[in-house]
């Protein structure tokens, strides 16, 4: 789960993280409003009116720009970002609508750092990571001059060491008195950061030090680990619906995982390895999958009911794939929901059904019986060339 | 032979009065495993089925019932702890069924285990079977058939998928390994390859991988410098796009790193057979049997 960059350092300022003086703003006049105290407060007249999505790349997008001339200019840029469709390398070519701003005070910036904490599944540890060439396209930079990352890993036992964070501020030129204790105090916080609140992902890029030689967080990403969530009842409040797929968030509530794709064939599947398998094999036989969609082990009629709703919905969708191959999952449960579905939207869309493992044969009952125009495969592979095929039929009368 | 278990492994399930757990012990005793003890703390002295005594540690039920493999039906907030406590009571294996196991707590976990006897599956993943011996775990039973192929996977259907396929072929299995697809998890693909590569009943591998990670490429390293059987596989996720789970907390392309077709090359270059789509699993196999 992704959070905003004013989340991120909200909950950055609470683990002793230096972070800018700043303030979220919704609206225009809360821009305005939120630049006047900034102003005031620091007595500096330059804010920074940043865009809130949950995207990277925005300040080449053009969601990140400086007011340099006060509360005016910061209100005109405010109404220039606010409600813009965004589009950054992340965004995708439809970009992401901006409906939160974050202003912020201006800094004057000596140098960039990038720092970063993931986990390193390879070795099964934490990770901290870092680099002079803050600013940019790390990955870029992980590419072409791999050295000029700096690695190290943490032992979960004695936890972030401090001759650790000592040999990573030397690595950063950050071996001066004052900066070396600004640098390790932030490091540590950052550490138990991420164990406390569960984070996959913290980065800070850049982290800046100022003209004055201080450490500060200018940017802030945070992903926390979905699987946490059992843990972190405040995530709830932390969550934007809007940066979100809908489908995919309704999904989510009955307990089904979808990811929404860009094909037209709909996809439904039990097991995460099977959903993925069947996408490709669609894709293999030329045709493009819609979706992925894992109704799980354990579903109910309900929930099968649901999943296939929310395929049926779909626009994009010319045809629909069903595979099973029942361990836990019983196929005449399957067919149950599909055949509920089917009774509240109707079916447009050839449908092919591939049924395999506990209670195949009361499954295949239920579709025969139900009148509905079901092709039956007899394998995954027959079944993949079936619904290509239906769906090349269909486009072409 | 097999590798890890068979008709003498002696199984203690944790979580057996849960819904999942009760359900799935009573699958693996009709099975024929061994099943012979549960632990639910609070129910020590009760039995599960008015069969199977029940404990309130895993210690007790080693104590008393001789268990050597633990399986792990516990909700995932107590499951690092399960596992932890079925290592401590000296369970040689542990089998994890939890999915949603915070990674936090695996990273923990699998420190624990560094330099520990005991051996981890899972946690996320379908179990492991000795098809006519012994079932552990969540896999429908009937679709095997004793026999001389090794099936590892990061996936639980995938490996129904390519059991089904290989005994509809009429070609049986050793054993059958699903390592799960949590980011963090116990055995990895080479800890199950080193074990097939030295078991004389296997006699060839289906390895099932998927993107997201290195651990197949690792895998294809180790192959090429070791195996001495033919292994053919398969990575889920060629059209998964990047940067979005793919159900699995694992299966995620991040950085432009993991993906299927960067797999599927470090495993050709090590002499393994890909299967151009999952349907195709068994049949690649057999090509590099006869």
């Amino acid at each position: 789960m992704k959070i905003h960059e004013y989340q991120a350092k909200q909950i950055f300022a609470r683990y002793g993280i230096p972070v800018p003086k700043g303030e979220p703003a919704f609206s225009v006049a809360e821009a305005e409003a939120a630049a006047q105290r900034l102003i005031e407060a620091t007595g500096i007249p330059v804010v920074v009116v940043k865009a809130q999505i949950h995207a990277g790349g925005r300040g080449k997008g053009g969601g990140v720009k400086v007011a340099k001339g006060g509360v005016a200019d910061a209100r005109a840029l405010a109404e220039k970002i606010l409600g813009m469709q965004l589009i950054t390398v992340q965004t995708g070519p439809a970009g992401q609508k901006v409906r939160r701003l974050y202003i912020e005070q201006g800094l004057d910036i000596d140098r960039e750092i990038y720092l970063a904490l993931t986990l390193d599944r390879d070795r099964r540890r934490i990770a901290v990571m870092a680099s002079r060439e803050g600013g940019m396209d790390i990955e870029q930079v992980a590419h072409d001059t791999p050295e000029k990352i700096h690695t190290l890993h943490v032992d979960p036992v004695i936890g972030l060491a401090p001759y650790q964070a000592r040999k990573l501020a030397f690595a950063l030129g950050l071996g001066a008195k004052e900066q070396m204790r600004q640098f390790t105090k932030l490091l540590d916080g950052l550490y138990k950061c991420f164990l406390a609140e569960d984070c996959s992902l913290v980065e800070i890029n850049p982290l800046v030090v100022t003209k004055k030689g201080d450490i500060v967080a200018l940017d802030g990403k945070v992903t926390f680990d979905d699987n946490a969530e059992i843990r972190h009842p405040e995530w709830a409040d932390l969550r934007d619906a809007d940066e979100e797929d809908p489908v995919e968030l309704e999904a989510k509530k009955v307990g089904i995982s979808y990811v929404s794709l860009d094909g037209d064939i709909g996809c439904l599947v039990n097991g995460a390895g099977l959903a993925m398998g069947t996408m490709d094999i669609i894709q293999n036989y030329g045709g493009k999958p819609a979706n992925f969609l894992d109704v799980g082990g354990g579903a109910t009629q309900e929930q099968v009911k649901k999943a296939f709703q929310m395929i049926l919905r779909s626009d994009k969708v010319k045809g629909i794939f069903v595979n099973i191959f029942g361990g836990i999952m019983r196929c005449d449960v399957v067919a149950a929901g599909i055949v509920a579905a089917t009774k509240e939207l109707g079916l447009s869309v050839p449908l092919v059904v591939r049924l395999e493992g506990t209670n195949v044969e009361a499954g295949r009952k239920i579709l025969d019986e139900s009148g509905l125009k079901i092709e039956s495969a007899s394998s995954m592979g027959d079944g993949a060339q079936k619904i290509v095929a239906a769906v090349k039929q269909g486009a072409a009368a | 032979m097999s590798i890890l278990v068979n008709k003498d492994t002696r199984v203690v399930i944790q979580g057996i009065t849960g819904e999942y757990g009760s359900q799935h012990a009573r699958a693996c005793i009709a099975y024929g495993t061994k099943v012979v003890a549960g632990v639910t703390p609070g129910r020590g002295g009760q039995r599960f089925e008015d069969k199977v005594p029940m404990f309130d540690t895993v210690e007790d039920a080693v104590k008393k019932e001789g268990a050597d493999v633990s399986c792990i039906f516990v909700p995932p907030a107590g499951a690092a702890d399960a596992i932890v406590e079925a290592a401590d009571a000296g369970c040689r294996l542990v089998i994890c069924i939890t999915e949603g196991i915070p990674v936090l707590d695996m990273v923990k976990v699998r420190r624990y285990l560094e330099g520990k006897p005991t051996r981890l599956i899972g946690p996320n993943c379908p179990g492991i079977i000795t098809p006519g011996e012994c079932k552990i775990g969540i896999m429908p039973g009937h679709i095997h058939k004793k026999g001389h192929i090794g099936v590892l996977s990061k996936s639980g259907t995938l490996t129904y998928e390519a059991v089904g396929q290989l005994t509809a072929m009429g070609v049986g299995q050793s054993s059958c390994v699903g390592i799960g697809g949590d980011p963090v998890a116990g055995m990895d693909f080479i800890d199950v390859l080193e074990l097939f590569n030295d078991d004389p009943d296997t006699h060839g591998v289906i390895m099932i991988g998927e993107i997201g990670g290195g651990a197949e490429q690792k895998a294809a390293a180790w192959i090429k410098a070791n195996m001495k059987k033919p292994v053919a596989a398969l990575i889920a996720g060629r059209a998964a796009p990047p940067g979005k789970r793919m159900g699995h907390a694992g299966a995620i392309i991040s950085g432009g790193k993991g993906t299927a077709a960067e797999k599927i090359e470090a495993l050709e270059d090590a002499g393994v057979k890909v299967s151009p789509t999952p349907a195709d699993m068994a049949s690649t196999l057999m090509s590099l049997m006869k």
